[in-house]
């Protein structure tokens, strides 16, 4: 396969979620995730979305932007985005959003459909853009399919792996690999395309200390937008019930051996 | 009231267990007075031959949609393929089973006939007038969240493993009646299609082992998975790991266990100094046997698991293996 | 799980980090046994402040317990083997920084610390990745080291279930702590209530909590501490160590860069304040990491990026930033541990606020506290009973620890003031000395005159000569030898309302006061007493005068600085049969000093009773009208002149000042401020201060404050005092004076602030046969006798008046001469003036 001829234009679309611990603590009334003392981040498969553009662009030349629909606080996430070599950020906000606070999967795909049709109203269409399978925190499997067809594009979710190439005509290519039982499926896409990227993808790396002062600096595009309301509405949360288990202990180190073989043997597993 | 539609996934022809838990998710609809009764969508002529099986599970109908494009899986032309029918037969409700495939179709499908879809739905528990109050999953299942379906269609998904994909007992002998739709798909909707496979050399995958021996922060190395690597190999398993250990490099990803990495449901789980964060035991919570190996007896992991051994993994697992060898030569 | 958790216990240790772990290991050495030791989260790293440490020493520091514990603690885990040495560079960016090394060079000489200063090239030798270009010099320990704090908490469990003493019982939370009639009783957990005597609260950040549960306060906040953890630097990969180049500490820019394998930590001290409560530390499961690894706020630390960057831009640019927390650690009000007996609760103890660097130390002082009832190093700083009750609350904790946060690896002087919380105890005639233009230093909280800028016009009437150094000038003025000297002339008055006034009454006073003091108080009513009070060893617990007010009834005037600790002592050892009845008065009587030639001449003015020497004798004391106002007089001086202690009812002080200025005028009486009263007047008069000459390692005879006959009552301490009376001291308290102020370096004159080093002719420190060191314990003018002076013990050897030695100042020697060895005044040594 041979390089396109034209310097790839990559857009990663991304989340600001919370980074909690072994258990998820909800607010009092169980509205919420309860916050106070948790760190954000971007979600995982975005993060290697993050990265693959990153990548992509240092293999093929052009520019990655990252963006993001959120509150104030996920220029945190843009920011970290240009730490680790994104280019540009756009942030689509709107007053009402908060941290826990999310639009449904419908008004945050028509958000940022529009706001992805006025970038590239101005700027011209992105070749690629790329989501996250799905985000941590609600896991709706959609908002990428949903900006997709918006914007009149095909997507293929799930995938681990990318490649770009020059199709036998000379049209820029993607060839997509997506996780199966048994291996890899294989799609051979047309730009302009949309992928939805799962961790695995690649390993992100981290900022460095001139990337994250880099990034301290750069210029965050502003749109807002406001919700148009879908049909899906959060209306509270819960803990999955915790597993209350009587462990059995087998022993303590090498002597345990004996004992452990002994459960392998009773399962029918040696 | 009307047919709920169910998708029963294949893959060129070939269903697996959770295809059919989709219509054990319609029956929950069907029992929470949404529809009255379930048609089963098979897409694409290879899938033909499944519709013998399908009237022991409770399905009255089975729509066949034949297309020239509708082979290999194609997601886009899955999709408009169960937009149409939404379209053309006002359904109550479009159910697949959670799964890559399961979502990603319905999410073409909402998105093309602009519904709102409830991606992997645990429980359904009242059917209002236009709406439906329902539970999902979040993070992986460690959260559940209550929330309101509000369309003139359902379109929903259901966590797989939580819904029945066995048959109905009252309908062992129901014959459905076989219905085959030309769908008049668009010219996109070839554009996303599998064009090539690859397929892994090895035999046992994480996912169909029966045995994984999986390590996490606590292995401390790469070199440090040799041990697991020799056990997992004397009992015909695989390896596995915390996202930990694929973040320092120390395994690939494709071996990592967890809400970002694989589900999986072996026999016997061995987690060896892995803590047991949420994000990790919802990918193996499934398991049907857990033994966890930790220097720490605290360690969540340890509380969680149906047994366990305090000490030190790299002097406790060469000292399985040797067991195991000297029993089997025994 | 077995259930076998035990229901008593002689003392239950909370927590596991190690603190927790250094008290179980030295109590169990001590002879403890039956010793439980529990935490909340698993062995053996329970999720505390230790869990994150960055584990390095740096040995040195100016305050003489803090390196006392520092040097024990690395002992002890040299001991254990777990203590790695690498060596440490503290490099300075600016000349504050480099005259700040200069007295860095001081505290090590004290402590016999290896230490030297170094240039900019010999610290790129040492770390060749640094940019020299930006530093001025360094402060070079090779002592510096890096310690396994987990290891060694495991190996002090594992001595102390060795000796069948302990058991530990990780992942139990403490529900409750019970205590009946102010004394613990039993500590209640998730796993069952365990009957204790003795708890020992070692929980770090958690303290407060569990401190409330006890009903009462341990004064810390638990505060972020941001480190970030970047690499990989192939530089040092290469080294194959987890140390291969010493800790770099980047004094100006208050972060640490310190080499972790194959990366490179870098922490800060130098972000804004950031304080959460222990209520609101997230719990293990809630937590990501630890509960003391909180996400980092990444825009507090980036300024130390781009100083980080400058110090090591070879290795930092390239590397990724893999790890980055806001680590939880305890602050307290004034930056020292909280260890010892809480003052509320009997049996409760503390050891909180205290870092991996004094750890062990720490431990030892604590088992050996509750084991002997006083340790070997000197808890002063420490003591967690010297708080007021206004210190210890979450708002005063919070304010001072917002101010000394950045001060971590700040410059601080040993006059320094806060700056916060400042008139919250304020003299009843604080209008007046404020529109004296006093300048307040703070004693006990209280705002207090220290000089006052009225009296500025008296430095040029008495030719006082200014300091041209800042730092010797620094919270000093040269007012206060003119305000010394003004005293001296006529009169002054000065305001002690700091002053803690305890009164006792009730049938057992007297036995009970005599069953505490050194001196004989069983005087006759209106005499009084001046006595130390000793700890079991014989070493000072107190310094304090008595007056006999009325058969039964005494009053104690004891220094602000050690009020709450005085109170507690006394609280602790009342008789149980109630026969003794203990207030304290500190808030219902002001103290007001007159002293000066002219002092009686005033008093005659100010009352119609007879103040004449025959009537009213020094060291008496007597009820008297000023007009209407009844005060109580104490012909006492602390400065060496005649005159009274006046303590009026609060209500009444600001009045009683208003009449003592207006009845000095045609004396020229001046307001004299603290700077005197606690200095000039104090080191010409030979007197010790509690805190500064005397404490609990030094014995009432080598400070020489005993007296020729013994009482015969018992007293706490009188076994030692009688055995140090039959023993040649190892060291008798000198005041010297400073022969030649000139610095070669500066060619300006030099003055002393305390803590320099008494040396040998030949530059070497003096350490006596205890291995105590001979350190500057109090230094400032003595404007009556015209040298600079200053009070330090002295081997018997070098206790010899006119025995020429030097200090050790500022990386300088400047030549000293022992002017007096023993108690005797340097200024009227037949005390004529004070009792004529």
């Amino acid at each position: 396969m041979s390089e396109p001829a034209t310097p790839l234009r990559i857009l990663v679309c991304v989340k600001r979620v919370p980074a909690p611990g072994a258990r998820i603590t909800l607010t009092a009334d169980h509205s919420a995730i309860d916050t106070k003392n948790l760190g954000f981040t971007t979600s995982p498969h975005e993060e290697c979305a993050v990265e693959e553009a990153i990548r992509l662009v240092d293999n093929h030349g052009g520019s990655a932007t990252v963006l993001t629909l959120g509150p104030a606080e996920s220029d945190e996430q843009l920011r970290y985005a240009i730490s680790v070599g994104i280019n540009k950020a756009v942030h689509v906000t709107n007053p009402a959003l908060a941290d826990g606070v999310d639009w449904d999967p419908q008004a945050t795909a028509s958000a940022l459909a529009d706001a992805i049709a006025s970038i590239e109203a101005d700027d011209g269409a992105f070749d690629l853009i790329l989501f996250g399978n799905e985000s941590a925190d609600s896991g709706g499997f959609q908002v990428g399919v949903r900006v997709a067809r918006k914007l009149g594009r095909a997507i293929v979710n799930g995938i681990k792996g990318i490649e770009i190439g020059v199709s036998g005509d000379g049209h820029a290519t993607v060839t997509a690999r997506r996780e199966s039982t048994s291996g890899f499926e294989v799609y051979e896409l047309a730009l302009p395309v949309v992928l939805g990227v799962k961790e695995g993808l690649n390993l992100p790396r981290y900022p460095t200390l001139p990337g994250r002062l880099r990034s301290k600096k750069a210029e965050v595009a502003v749109h807002t937008a406001d919700p148009v309301l879908g049909g899906l509405v959060t209306e509270n949360f819960d803990n999955a019930a915790e597993l209350v288990v009587q462990t059995t202990m087998l022993g303590n180190g090498e002597q345990a051996a004996p004992a452990i073989v002994d459960l392998i043997e009773r399962l029918g597993l040696l | 009231m009307n047919e709920i539609l169910v998708i029963v996934e294949h893959d060129r022809g070939e269903a697996v267990e959770t295809s059919y838990q989709s219509i054990g998710c319609a029956r929950a609809l069907l029992a929470a007075g949404v529809g009255t009764s379930v048609t089963a969508v098979l897409i694409g002529g290879e899938a033909d031959g499944l519709v013998t099986d399908l009237g022991a599970y409770g399905v009255t109908k089975v729509v066949q949609v034949h297309h020239a494009e509708l082979t290999d899986y194609a997601p886009e032309a899955w999709g408009e393929a169960v937009a149409e029918l939404i379209a053309a037969r006002a359904p109550a409700a479009v159910v697949a089973t959670g799964t890559d495939r399961g979502n990603e179709v319905l999410a073409y499908a909402a998105a093309i006939a602009d519904l709102a879809f409830a991606a992997n739905v645990t429980e359904i528990k009242h059917a209002g007038d236009a709406s439906l109050d329902l539970t999902r999953a979040r993070w992986g299942g460690s959260l559940l969240e209550q929330s309101k379906l509000i369309a003139s269609v359902y379109v929903l998904s259901g966590v797989a493993h939580v819904f029945s994909g066995e048959p109905s007992p009252d309908d062992v002998d129901t014959v459905a009646a076989v219905e085959v739709v030309v769908a008049d798909l668009s010219e996109n909707a070839a554009r996303t299609r599998i064009t090539d496979r690859v397929t892994l050399s090895s035999g046992i995958t994480l996912t169909t082992a029966a045995v994984v021996v999986s390590g996490g922060r606590g292995v401390g190395s790469a070199e440090g998975f040799a041990p697991l690597v020799e056990l997992a190999e004397l009992l015909g398993g695989a390896v596995g790991c915390s996202r930990v250990v694929t973040n320092n490099g120390w395994r690939p990803h494709s071996d990592q266990v967890g809400q970002t990495g694989k589900r999986i449901a072996p026999e016997l789980y061995i987690a060896c100094g892995i803590s047991g964060a949420i994000q990790h035991w919802v990918g193996m919570m499934a398991s049907k046997h857990v033994l966890a190996i930790n220097t720490d007896g605290e360690a969540n992991m340890v509380g969680k698991a149906e047994y366990a051994v305090i000490g030190d993994l790299h002097k406790i697992l060469p000292a399985v293996s040797a067991e195991i060898r000297k029993r089997r030569s025994a | 799980m077995s259930n076998d958790f035990p229901t008593s216990a002689s003392v239950v240790v909370i927590g596991a980090g190690i603190v927790g772990n250094g008290v179980v290991g030295h109590l169990a050495e001590l002879g403890w046994r039956n010793i439980v030791q529990i935490d909340k989260g698993p062995l053996p790293n329970p999720g505390g402040s230790t869990g994150h440490a960055s584990n390095f020493i740096f040995p040195v520091d100016h305050n003489r317990e803090m390196a006392a514990l520092n040097l024990d603690s690395q002992r002890q885990y040299i001991e254990m083997g777990v203590n790695t040495e690498c060596g440490g560079i503290e490099v300075a960016r600016t000349p504050e920084r480099l005259e700040e090394f200069r007295r860095r060079m001081v505290s090590a000489k004290n402590w016999g610390i290896d230490a030297r200063l170094v240039t900019p090239a010999e610290i790129k030798e040492m770390v060749p990745f640094i940019n020299d270009e930006i530093l001025l010099g360094g402060f070079y320990t090779p002592s510096v080291s890096v310690v396994d704090s987990l290891r060694a908490g495991t190996i002090f469990r594992e001595r102390a279930q060795a000796l069948n003493a302990l058991e530990t019982f990780a992942n139990v939370e403490v529900l409750d702590i019970e205590t009946v009639d102010g004394r613990v009783t039993a500590v209640v957990t998730d796993r069952g209530r365990i009957e204790a005597d003795h708890v020992v609260i070692c929980v770090g950040v958690w303290a407060p909590r569990l401190a409330a549960m006890a009903g009462t306060e341990i004064p810390l906040t638990p505060a972020v501490h941001q480190m970030i953890d970047v690499g990989p630097i192939p530089v040092l990969e290469e080294t194959g160590k987890e140390l291969g180049f010493p800790i770099v500490r980047d004094m100006d820019t208050f972060c640490y860069e310190r080499q972790s394998s194959g990366s490179m930590e870098v922490g800060s001290y130098a972000h804004r304040p950031i304080f959460i409560t222990a209520d609101d530390i997230p719990s293990i499961k809630e937590s990501r990491l630890s509960p003391t690894e909180l996400p980092i706020t990444m825009e507090d630390f980036d300024p130390q990026l781009e100083q980080a960057l400058e110090l090591m831009p070879d290795i930092l640019a390239t590397a990724e930033i893999k790890y980055a927390i806001n680590g939880l650690l305890s602050l307290t009000p004034d930056g020292f541990p909280l260890i010892g007996e809480t003052p509320d609760v009997k049996g409760l103890w503390a050891a909180c606020a205290i870092w991996i660097k004094e750890g062990p130390g720490a431990a030892r002082m604590l088992a050996e506290w509750m084991t002997h009832g006083q340790p070997e190093v000197d808890p002063h700083q420490s003591d967690i009973a010297r708080f007021y009750k206004f210190a210890r609350n979450d708002h005063h904790v919070r304010a001072r620890c917002a101010e000394h946060f950045n001060k971590t690896y700040g410059i601080v002087h040993p006059r320094e003031q806060w700056a916060s919380e400042r008139d919250v105890r304020t003299a009843p005639y604080h209008d007046r000395t404020e529109a004296l233009g006093a300048v307040y230093f703070l004693a006990g909280g209280m705002e207090r005159p220290h000089w006052y800028e009225s009296n500025a016009a008296l430095v040029e009437k008495y030719g006082v000569v200014d300091r041209p150094h800042e730092w010797d000038r620094r919270w000093w003025s040269p007012i206060i030898n003119a305000e010394h000297l003004a005293l001296k002339e006529s009169v002054g008055m000065v305001d002690l309302a700091p002053f803690v006034v305890f009164e006792f009454d009730g049938p057992g006073t007297k036995d009970y006061l005599q069953g505490l003091t050194v001196n004989n108080v069983d005087v006759a009513v209106g005499k009084s007493v001046y006595t130390p009070l000793l700890d079991v060893n014989g070493g000072f617990r107190s310094d304090l005068t008595m007056l006999r007010i009325a058969e039964n009834t005494y009053r104690v005037m004891t220094g602000a600085f050690d009020g709450p600790r005085d109170a507690f002592w006394f609280r602790k050892h009342l008789p149980e049969d109630g026969s003794v009845h203990f207030c304290d008065l500190t808030s219902s009587y002001v103290t007001i000093g007159l002293w000066g030639p002219n002092a009686r001449n005033v008093m005659s003015k100010l009352t119609t009773s007879d103040v004449s020497n025959e009537a009213f004798a020094y060291g008496t004391t007597q009820e008297v009208l000023f007009d209407s106002i009844p005060v109580r007089l104490f012909r006492i001086s602390y400065v060496g002149e005649l005159g009274w202690e006046i303590y009026a009812q609060t209500e009444h002080a600001r009045a009683v000042w208003d009449k003592i200025a207006a009845a000095g005028q045609e004396f020229a009486i001046v307001p004299v401020g603290a700077g005197v009263y606690g200095t000039t007047g104090r080191l010409e008069k030979g007197y010790r201060l509690m805190g500064s000459e005397l404490d609990g390692e030094y014995t009432v005879v080598e400070a020489g404050l005993h007296r020729p006959k013994v009482k015969s009552a018992d007293f706490l301490g009188k076994a030692a005092y009688l055995k140090h009376r039959d023993e040649e001291p190892a060291a008798i308290l000198c005041t010297l004076t400073v022969e030649d102020h000139m610095s070669e370096r500066d060619a300006i004159l030099r003055y002393m602030v305390g803590g320099e080093t008494i040396t040998t002719p030949d530059g070497n420190r003096i350490v006596d046969s205890k291995g105590r060191v001979s350190v500057v314990t109090t230094a400032g003018a003595g404007p009556s006798v015209g040298k600079f002076l200053l009070f330090a013990y002295l081997p018997p050897q070098h206790a010899v008046v006119g025995n020429e030695l030097q200090v050790y100042y500022m990386d300088e020697f400047f030549p000293v001469k022992v002017a007096v060895a023993g108690s005797t005044p340097l200024f009227d040594p037949t005390d004529a003036r004070m009792k004529g």
